[in-house]
């Protein structure tokens, strides 16, 4: 089996995640912050490592400002309905997924505006027109790192100095990148960096999270759910500071358990190397899919202008038809549609009818992409 | 060591308790995570206690890492 569904989720796990966890489950396991014995003590400790780790894989000075939450979208939704207000306007690009897309418009219909930014058919965006599109009343610039469908890097630098420039708050999504290409909050100009443990992270579902960046007041960041915290219990009134404020209710101190294990292996092995390795192999599946007849591939086709994700369409075959064949044909794993992604899909005109998805991770190998690519090549020729 | 007397730091939460942790023992201070005393407050939390000798050197540590701290209190 050749698993290339990486970009909806990684794996196999790095090794140590699944150790991790179960040592927590078998070992551990009490609540942490809810209590001062020493498993809830061990335990607290295990979350406060996760955090930690976060921290120094994406440059943020204070663990503290780490708030956990089940995965990007909560993270997005969390930081786009915490901070913004109807009057407030909000940029963003054509090339968004869903999570941030749906909670725009959602707050659009309650008076916030919303701007989205085109990008090019191949799905890259210019800077210069974020800065045309910014107004008197723009508070935030929000913006996918990556495409989760075509892996096209979006200059989340150069649009963060713009922000600082007009004093705008920018908010990352930085789910197909985290731990698979270079993140620095400082250095990237990145006030608010919402990720997520189960990609290139290595960690379990139901892991994610926002950083919350020095530019930002955690106590003006409304919650999305209130509740027991652990702390300041005398008081019925939700506490304002970070990470209790936004982290009520018992925490995934499990999967944290997991996504430092897999943090930790990103840090070790370094993002860097892993980062060299992914683009090797990408650039070997961009090559090879390009040189198949009847195979159309989307985006920048150059590696290093994107994450190892790659999409394609055969033509005369429909993306779910390919989908079903690889998988029970070759025994390979990929997604296919529109990756809840249809702003993204417009842009490179493949919507509605969506592509054949490859997401490839730092654990693929260069044997499966070329068994990959000569699978289509024998799919193709069937085609028509 | 002779023991002359514990303090508590007591921090807004667990996850601030886990930073003041990690920071003094970085440095060599002996620390333990104990739940805050009931005739200190109400909190269901914990605090970090350390030897009433070392409340200077933590105070500096904890500036410096600009930790917030409510309330250092001998027990």
């Amino acid at each position: 089996m050749i698993y290339l569904d990486n970009a909806a989720t990684t794996w196999p796990k790095s090794p140590g995640v699944g150790e991790a966890m179960l040592y927590f489950l078998d070992h551990v396991g009490a609540n942490p912050g809810r209590a001062g014995h020493r498993l809830a003590v061990d335990a607290a400790r295990i979350v406060y490592s996760a955090r930690e780790a976060v921290a120094e894989l994406f440059g943020a000075p204070d663990p503290l400002r780490v708030v956990f939450g089940a995965n990007v979208t909560e993270a997005l939704n969390l930081a786009l309905r915490g901070l913004l207000c109807p009057g407030d306007h909000v940029i963003t690009s054509s090339m968004e997924h869903n999570s941030v897309m749906r909670p725009l418009r959602a707050l659009e219909r309650q008076g916030v505006g919303v701007t989205v930014v085109g990008c090019s058919s191949e799905g890259f965006l210019d800077p210069a027109l974020v800065e045309a599109a910014i107004r008197p009343d723009t508070k935030m610039i929000v913006l996918n790192h990556a495409s989760n469908v075509v892996g096209t890097i979006l200059p989340v630098a150069e649009v963060g100095q713009i922000a600082r420039r007009h004093g705008l708050l920018l908010l990352a999504d930085v789910a197909q990148t985290a731990g698979a290409f270079p993140i620095d909050m400082q250095a990237d100009a990145i006030d608010l960096l919402a990720f997520t443990g189960h990609k290139s992270l290595y960690g379990p579902m139901g892991t994610g999270g926002l950083v919350i960046g020095e530019r930002v007041d955690p106590s003006l960041l409304e919650p999305l759910k209130r509740g027991g915290t652990g702390s300041r219990s005398e008081r019925e009134e939700q506490p304002d500071f970070s990470p209790d404020a936004c982290e009520s209710g018992t925490p995934n101190a499990v999967g944290l358990a997991g996504l430092e294990a897999g943090i930790r292996w990103v840090l070790q092995r370094g993002v860097e190397a892993i980062r060299a390795h992914e683009m090797a192999l990408a650039q070997q599946l961009l090559d090879g899919l390009q040189a198949v007849p009847n195979v159309t591939v989307y985006g920048g086709l150059e590696a290093s202008r994107q994450t190892a994700t790659v999409s394609f369409n055969i033509r005369g075959m429909e993306p779910s038809d390919v989908g079903l064949r690889l998988d029970d044909e070759y025994a390979i794993l990929c997604r296919v549609g529109l990756h809840c992604s249809p702003a993204a899909h417009k842009t490179l005109d493949t919507f509605p009818g969506g592509t054949v998805r490859f997401g490839l991770a730092a654990l693929n190998t260069a044997e499966e992409v070329r068994a990959a690519i000569e699978a289509v090549r024998q799919l193709s020729r069937q085609a028509q | 060591m002779t023991p002359d007397g514990y303090a508590v730091i007591l921090v807004h939460s667990t996850s601030h308790a886990m930073r003041v942790e990690r920071l003094l023992r970085d440095e060599g201070i002996a620390c333990k995570m104990i739940p805050v005393p009931r005739h200190i407050s109400s909190d269901c939390g914990v605090c970090i206690r350390i030897l009433c000798q070392e409340i200077d050197a933590a105070c500096c540590i904890l500036e410096a890492a600009h930790v917030e701290v409510e309330s250092i209190q001998t027990i």
